[in-house]
């Protein structure tokens, strides 16, 4: 089986139409916002995003990095995806076309653009998702991870003290990533895994409910207190901050508390692609 | 809306304040970290690229380009290069400076009585690409995204938020949210 023409579209797709959500989320915080800068520059960025569409074009000139999560059947190796993603990495940026992205941090080499894939192996047979974020670099630059506790912030080992951490990283970044921002958030008890896990919670549905009703509580408290920090879209005030807050915890250690924070700008670039039967061959 | 056609003349850019919507027409120069560092290098080679961007526009944005058709071209974060702009206006006598985010308060004080810093929408790629066109590109070897790009432009929108006369609409922001988040974290 090869997937590459598949991927290749599900690259082309995600740089140059944004998903639903979002686009209403931009939509909705146009009606609403007050300023009018900043509602101006929301209809730029939806206008941008009409265009982009029907010209195929990407949305932003930084198409980001490919990171891709993958749900495998046993059927399918590692191996076997892992080459049809290169593959289809270096042919979409050819043809969408996608910015080479991928410099050498030694020679400063460009080499294109590398994927990141991570992989999880289902117990579904036959089922195959792949999930794709491209992340730019400029909200990129923003994300972090805090360790609590915090004596700047004078926050704690609880949700007020990870609550903290996130209005804290907002107000830092002010308008450098790109407002309106969506935050993943992850607590937990390893820098790698809040990290992984935070970034993960963007590819959530800006308007789903989480699972866990007190973080669904934490999530609606904290949007709708980031959104008063004035920030606005593009950093230049208003009301359009953040589009949505999503949060997932772990375990954590008796010595270790880090919430990770992975703030992706208004922009956010994430496409699925799902195959059963096919897999089957 | 204010129409600024280039080569810009400094009595004009002093005029501006913080919050003018503009459209600039004619010639920008794209520049990002590896170009400033170019820039700013003390050797006679080259030197005829150095001086192309003198009393110019730099445009902080690492575009897409196929075939010399401008594909998307949106702005970068402009903070990256404060630590090389206040060299670089007092050298090259640079007007004004297009990107997003805003700058430093150092690139704030070198601005007074020069330059204007103006703001792009981030991310609105394809929106600015399709009034952009290609007229040179020099130091490809930096790759697409880190080169100077040359573009002749029309009507480029975009919005002053730090004027010539240390105004700043960021700082405005930052003020204000700051008086937020410190109830926040109480």
């Amino acid at each position: 089986m090869d997937l590459t023409n598949q991927i290749v579209e599900l690259l082309r797709k995600t740089a140059t139409q944004l998903p639903e959500d979002i686009t209403i989320g931009l939509q909705e915080a146009y009606q609403k916002e007050t300023n009018s800068t900043g509602k101006e520059i929301l209809n730029n960025i939806l206008t941008n995003l009409e265009k982009a569409k029907s010209e195929s074009k990407p949305i932003c000139q930084d198409t980001g990095i490919p990171i891709f999560y993958i749900k495998r059947p046993k059927n399918i190796t590692e191996e076997e995806l892992t080459r049809d993603i290169i593959k289809a990495t270096n042919i979409a940026t050819e043809q969408v076309p996608l910015r080479p992205n991928a410099v050498d941090c030694i020679s400063g080499e460009n080499k294109g653009n590398v994927p990141i894939i991570h992989f999880k192996e289902s117990n579904e047979p036959n089922k195959l998702m792949i999930k794709l974020i491209l992340k730019g670099g400029g909200s990129e630059n923003i994300s972090g991870i805090y360790k609590l506790p915090n004596q700047k912030l004078n926050a704690h080992r609880n949700l007020q003290g990870v609550k903290k951490c996130i209005i804290d990283s907002i107000f830092q970044a002010q308008g450098k990533g790109c407002p309106p921002y969506i935050v993943g958030v992850a607590v937990g008890s390893c820098i790698e895994e809040v990290a992984h896990n935070s970034k993960q919670q963007l590819l959530r549905k800006i308007d789903d409910k989480n699972i866990t009703p007190i973080l669904e509580i934490l999530e609606k408290k904290t949007l709708n207190e980031l959104n008063k920090l004035n920030i606005g879209p593009l950093g230049l005030g208003g009301n359009s901050t953040c589009l949505g807050v999503k949060i997932t915890s772990s375990i954590s250690h008796p010595a270790s508390y880090f919430v990770g924070i992975s703030i992706s700008c208004w922009a956010l670039r994430k496409g699925t692609l799902k195959l059963s039967e096919e897999v089957k061959s | 809306m204010i129409r600024l056609t280039t080569p810009l003349k400094t009595e004009d850019i002093i005029k501006l304040n913080v919050g003018d919507k503009i459209l600039i027409s004619g010639t920008i120069f794209t520049a990002r970290d590896k170009v400033h560092l170019f820039l700013l290098e003390k050797s006679e080679k080259e030197q005829n690229i150095r001086t192309k961007i003198n009393n110019g526009i730099i445009y902080h944005c690492g575009p897409i380009i196929k075939n010399n058709q401008v594909i998307s071209a949106g702005p970068t974060t402009s903070n990256r290069m404060s630590l090389y702009t206040p060299q670089l206006i007092e050298e090259h006598n640079i007007k004004a400076i297009i990107g997003k985010g805003g700058m430093s308060k150092e690139v704030k004080e070198a601005l007074k009585g020069k330059a204007v810093y103006l703001s792009a929408v981030g991310g609105a790629g394809v929106l600015y690409a399709n009034s952009m066109k290609v007229k040179s590109t020099y130091k490809k070897e930096f790759g697409m995204a880190e080169a100077i790009w040359e573009f002749e432009v029309k009507d480029f929108p975009v919005i002053v938020s730090i004027d010539a006369k240390g105004n700043s609409l960021y700082d405005k922001v930052y003020n204000k949210s700051k008086e937020v988040y410190e109830e926040l974290i109480k």
